[in-house]
């Protein structure tokens, strides 16, 4: 149990995905540490949403290991991995928009886990105020950003230790993505440990901690954020 | 003096009570690129929809080419001499790039319901002429449904343009895009607008993008246009960096 | 007055067996996309487990209500067994494949009824205490009606607070919108589809069990109740339980005051009011637009290339042995053909508005029986001679088709195709009930051809020539710019929309056009066999089309005609055994679970792939 901190909390080893005949992910490999927030870069296409359907187990990967704090997740379907503590907010959102925004947030409930505090519709109302608001409201109504911060509160109900965001600030105004950049920090001191996806260099710069970039189905190049150089971005990021 | 492809006034549209459009008016010229920008809920899309003929407005005029549009469907729209792409691609997916022109060119004219020839051999030349101009003729032969992404977009913009349209309406042209996809993208529409004499009204994300190619940018905040002007004023208006662009530099 | 309010309250009573099947088939199908074809056997065993249960315990005060209780349990558990041994193993497969295993389940119900409970209709045992009337100013009204009617708006509370206040309710709704991200989000999807496969069924067999003291068990309770519950939750708006609630409230006070102005055919009210809720509505009275489909649609990828060298050289063979055949071929064989011959038109226009058309059509037998009655019609009243009779018995199916194709358009998916078996079936009823005019289940006799073509094989080539021109002219209709226009609104109505092309008014015309070929076939039939019987415009044949053509494949427009003679050569081979329908539904439900991907679609593929040019 001790050494747990310093074994990364997900282990994405040489997995190949496909959607029909086409091969989407080719030998996916990359880590996780705890506590950290890494991003996946990459152009469309390039893998990023299948490698997340892939760890939560949408899409099952044909080969490959995939270690969740030191489980073998890889086979395992979406309900089960989203129990062991690995939280999914897709590209899309998918608010439940018949649904009031409590409804969402009851769905997405897990019983607490062990060692930490569980979060709650009034802890997630604290961290979202606009949400507070209108949890009566049609989670329909609301607007792109909203959804967004719903979507991602809706994740955090069931209690998650790694939350894996595929392009959260695609579509949103600027003034939207900072408070959005906000509460990422946020949860990084709760110790939720955070993968996510962009396609916005400048957004993933503000939270990141280390970037993977993927091209083509597979990891090209890593780094710390901070000495991540343009050249490499412009090479597999860029056309 | 250059003509007007659309004009819009005083526009309105409200859903259950609230109002989503509000006294809009502003003006398209041939030839000019007109970026629609604004946060999240604004009333883009609505305005948008307005103008495509896909929503009907409670109050104000839309004016295309000279004729009025309210009330007129989506298809009438069309036949005044609009084309449409969408933010998230709309083709047939089980047909050829080639044929997915054959079809818009076709519907120019009125040939729909024709049971003799087969359409292979129909518009082939035509058709072929549009896939050249957007740059995927090599692709003419390959089925939409298996595409990649940014094809798609080009195959979409040859749809719009086969029925020679004077006003190009682009929801989100660039979504979904890699950067340097999307400035080439962009580039290639504004060459082919000014060749054209097309107008055209987009709405983007991308700052980017919006800043480097549009002529004039409209600002939607609430369903209310708060500002309207060239780039530089819209970056330079501090209401509009208040809303929606933020504190970060462009 | 008194009769009136008698009348009022009868509605209301035949209302809730209704009510309750209907939102069982809507939560049923909300959460799984299943549309369970097998919902109104479980109504129908409802009824007979009902009658069984209360005829075996021993009786007592509780008697009657512990055993409608008890055969709702047992066809919950049924529902249940259904689901785990089943349609679990279907739910990766096409939509349309899971409903042929559930219409399996029909068949198979069907007859394991008849040989358990026997063909004998079943009068129902009466409530203790509820057995006699109550005088309403003058008019008498059963007691039991009235305690019906109290059940109803029970049941619609108690699944209103189970969905709207309850975490399994609130799981229910989340999954109904959207499976994939509550899967994600910790819910296990396995565990809520049994659940609400067993709350389904339980309900539909209360539904049956409920109804039997005021209308027995028989063995077409199945359909007739699922013909009705289609047009109820189309009516009241799928996915809406008071939407439910309300249309069948309506249907049954059309059936207790339609019974007064027209006793003939009461669903042709029912068919009225349909159609005015659809023109306001189109989407039902209390329903919502469904949110465009998530994911990938299933839309076939696969285009369509004009007849390679080979294949052009296969169909001359083909055509040159149909022409031989005579010569070689005995009396029952070439019987057999002309059948396959008339199946396979019958089946390439079924194909021309489901493949290209995007509408899957699940009452074409209206089209088909409707041009064999046409056509037995015009010879029986008018001795009109067979030459004009099949001339025109195109023309009126196709008008008959364009009025029916008129109110399906405007639907779409899995709501066009209920609307489909809905006035398929008012089609059958008038058939079936305006006996004075078709001679009701006696059928339509003695109609034969002209002397010229009364021999067998002068028959065969008349058909041949007819069927396969007909499959040859829809076939070319394909390729031109009104077929590519047609796979265009399948693809994308929204850039249809955006080009100028009119959606709707394509698809109608496909409707008819499918139709009149349909009517052609049928025409064709009736001198084929000399009489016509409501059968022949059942469900259990339109969904014979179905299988046809999903057993050809739908990625080939050769599929109809191989699935036709697969088929029918199935059905003389076991058409003769006894319980032969229960064989037949598990034939049905084999092929779905051990060849998922389509039957012959797979083979099909292979041909189709060996004749297209390579490009």
């Amino acid at each position: 149990m001790n050494n747990q901190k310093d074994k990364p909390i997900l282990e994405v080893t040489a997995i190949n995905s496909f959607y029909g005949k086409a091969q989407i992910l080719f030998d996916m490999t990359l880590e996780i540490n705890p506590g950290e927030v890494v991003v996946l870069l990459g152009r469309n296409g390039a893998g990023k949403t299948t490698t997340f359907k892939s760890i939560m187990g949408i899409v099952m990967p044909k080969d490959g290991k995939i270690r969740f704090k030191n489980q073998e997740i890889q086979a395992l379907p979406p309900f089960k991995t989203c129990g062991m503590g690995l939280g999914y907010v897709p590209e899309d959102r998918r608010i439940f928009s018949r649904l009031t925004i409590l409804e969402n947030l009851e769905v997405g409930r897990q019983p607490a886990r062990q060692g930490r505090s569980p979060w709650t519709a009034e802890r997630l109302f604290d961290l979202f105020p606009n949400l507070a608001e209108r949890r009566h409201q049609d989670g329909g109504n609301l607007s792109g950003g909203e959804q967004q911060m719903l979507t991602i509160a809706r994740t955090l109900m069931g209690n998650p230790e790694l939350i894996i965001l595929d392009e959260p600030s695609e579509g949103l105004a600027p003034v939207i993505i900072d408070q959005l950049s906000a509460t990422i920090r946020k949860l990084k001191e709760e110790d939720v440990s955070i993968l996510l996806a962009e396609q916005n260099l400048r957004f993933a710069k503000r939270i990141c901690d280390r970037a993977y970039l993927i091209y083509q189905g597979s990891i090209r190049h890593e780094s710390p954020i901070d000495t991540l150089s343009d050249d490499e971005y412009e090479k597999y990021c860029s056309i | 003096m250059t003509s007007n492809v659309l004009e819009v006034r005083k526009l309105a549209k409200s859903f259950g009570g609230i109002k989503a459009v509000n006294n809009i008016s502003f003006d398209l010229h041939q030839g000019q690129l007109l970026a629609m920008i604004g946060p999240n809920g604004a009333g883009k899309s609505t305005c948008f929809n307005l103008i495509n003929g896909q929503l009907s407005a409670d109050r104000g005029t839309i004016t295309i080419l000279g004729k009025k549009t309210n009330g007129k469907k989506p298809r009438d729209v069309w036949k005044l001499g609009v084309g449409r792409t969408f933010q998230i691609t709309a083709t047939f997916g089980s047909m050829t790039v080639l044929e997915n022109i054959q079809m818009a060119t076709l519907s120019y004219q009125k040939r729909t319901k024709s049971i003799f020839k087969s359409v292979p051999r129909l518009n082939q030349d035509e058709a072929m002429a549009l896939l050249r101009l957007v740059g995927i003729e090599d692709q003419y032969n390959r089925a939409c449904g298996v595409l990649a992404y940014g094809d798609l977009k080009r195959v979409e913009l040859a749809v719009a343009l086969a029925n020679n349209p004077k006003l190009l309406l682009m929801d989100e042209p660039t979504a979904g895009m890699g950067p340097a996809e999307r400035q080439e993208l962009m580039e290639m529409t504004s060459n082919i607008v000014e060749t054209r004499k097309i107008g055209v009204l987009f709405t983007e994300h991308d700052m980017d993008v919006v800043f480097s190619r549009s002529d004039r940018i409209i600002v939607l905040n609430r369903g209310e246009l708060v500002a309207e002007g060239t780039p530089d004023e819209i970056r330079k208006n501090r209401r509009v960096q208040e809303i929606y662009l933020g504190v970060e530099p462009i | 007055m008194g009769f009136y309010i008698v009348q009022i309250l009868t509605g209301l009573s035949d209302a809730s067996a209704l009510f309750l099947v209907a939102c069982g088939l809507s939560l049923i199908f909300g959460v799984s996309r299943i549309v369970n074809m097998a919902h109104g056997s479980f109504y129908m065993v409802g009824a007979y487990l009902a009658y069984f249960f209360i005829d075996k315990l021993p009786h007592g005060p509780f008697t009657f209500w512990i055993g409608i209780l008890l055969a709702a349990i047992a066809v919950g558990l049924i529902g249940l067994i259904v689901e785990v041994f089943l349609l679990r193993r279907l739910y990766h497969t096409p939509e349309l494949f899971i409903l042929f295993a559930t219409f399996g389940i029909v068949l198979i119900i069907q007859d394991l009824s008849r040989w358990l409970f026997g063909a004998e209709d079943l009068l129902g045992q009466q409530a203790p205490g509820l057995s006699g009337s109550i005088n309403i100013m003058g008019s008498y009204i059963p007691q039991y009606d009235l305690a019906l009617i109290v059940i109803a708006p029970l049941i619609l509370v108690g699944l209103w607070l189970l969905l709207t206040k309850t975490r399994w309710g609130i799981l229910v709704r989340a999954a109904t919108e959207d499976r994939e991200m509550s899967d994600a989000l910790g819910v296990n999807q396995t565990w809520l589809f049994t659940s609400v496969f067993f709350l389904g069924s339980f309900l539909a067999g209360l539904g049956g069990a409920v109804q039997l003291p005021k209308g027995g068990a028989d063995l077409l309770m199945d359909l007739n109740i699922i013909a009705t519950a289609f047009v109820v939750v189309v009516v009241g708006g799928m996915g809406s339980i008071p939407g439910a609630y309300l249309a069948a409230v309506i249907i049954g006070e059309l059936n207790a005051f339609g019974i007064l102005v027209f006793p003939e055919s009461t669903l042709v009210m029912m068919f009225l009011v349909m159609a005015v809720v659809l023109i306001i509505r189109p989407y039902g009275l209390l329903g919502k637009e469904e949110a465009p489909e998530r994911g990938d649609t299933t839309a076939s990828v696969s285009i369509i290339r004009p007849a390679s060298r080979k294949l052009k050289i296969a169909g001359g063979i083909f055509l040159a042995m149909i022409l031989v055949l005579p010569a070689v071929a005995s009396t029952f064989q070439l019987v057999l053909m002309t059948e396959i011959a008339l199946f396979a038109l019958a089946c390439m226009s079924l194909y021309f508005i489901m493949g290209p058309g995007g509408m899957v059509s699940f009452g074409h037998a209206a089209y088909f029986g409707g041009g064999a009655y046409f056509a037995a019609l015009l010879v029986h009243y008018l001795q009109t001679p067979m030459e004009l009779a099949l001339f025109l018995a195109p023309l009126l199916t196709g008008g008959l088709a364009l009025i029916i194709g008129w109110f399906c358009v405007r639907l779409s998916g899995v709501y066009l195709a209920m609307l489909t078996l809905a006035f398929a079936q008012i089609c059958w009823s008038i058939v079936f009930q305006w006996g004075t005019v078709t001679g009701g289940d006696d059928g339509l006799l003695s109609i034969w051809p002209s002397a010229w073509a009364s021999e067998k094989t002068v028959f065969y080539y008349l058909t041949m020539v007819l069927c396969i021109g007909g499959i040859v002219i829809l076939r070319h209709f394909i390729f031109t710019p009104f077929g590519y226009t047609l796979r265009a609104c399948r693809d994308s109505a929204l850039r249809v929309d955006s080009i100028g092309i009119n959606l709707k008014r394509h698809q109608w015309v496909a409707f008819a056009i499918s139709g009149a070929f349909a009517g052609l076939a049928g025409g064709l039939y009736v001198f084929f066999k000399g009489s016509i019987f409501p059968d022949e415009m059942a469900i259990p044949r339109s969904f014979d089309f179905l299988f046809m053509v999903l057993l050809g494949g739908m990625d080939s427009l050769f599929g109809p005609i191989a699935g036709s003679a697969a088929f029918t050569w199935l059905h003389y081979t076991i058409s003769r055994i006894n319980l032969w329908q229960l064989i037949l539904g598990s034939i049905f439900i084999v092929l779905v679970v051990v060849l998922p991907q389509g039957i012959a679609g797979s083979i099909g593929n292979r041909l189709n792939k060996y004749f297209t040019e390579s490009s």
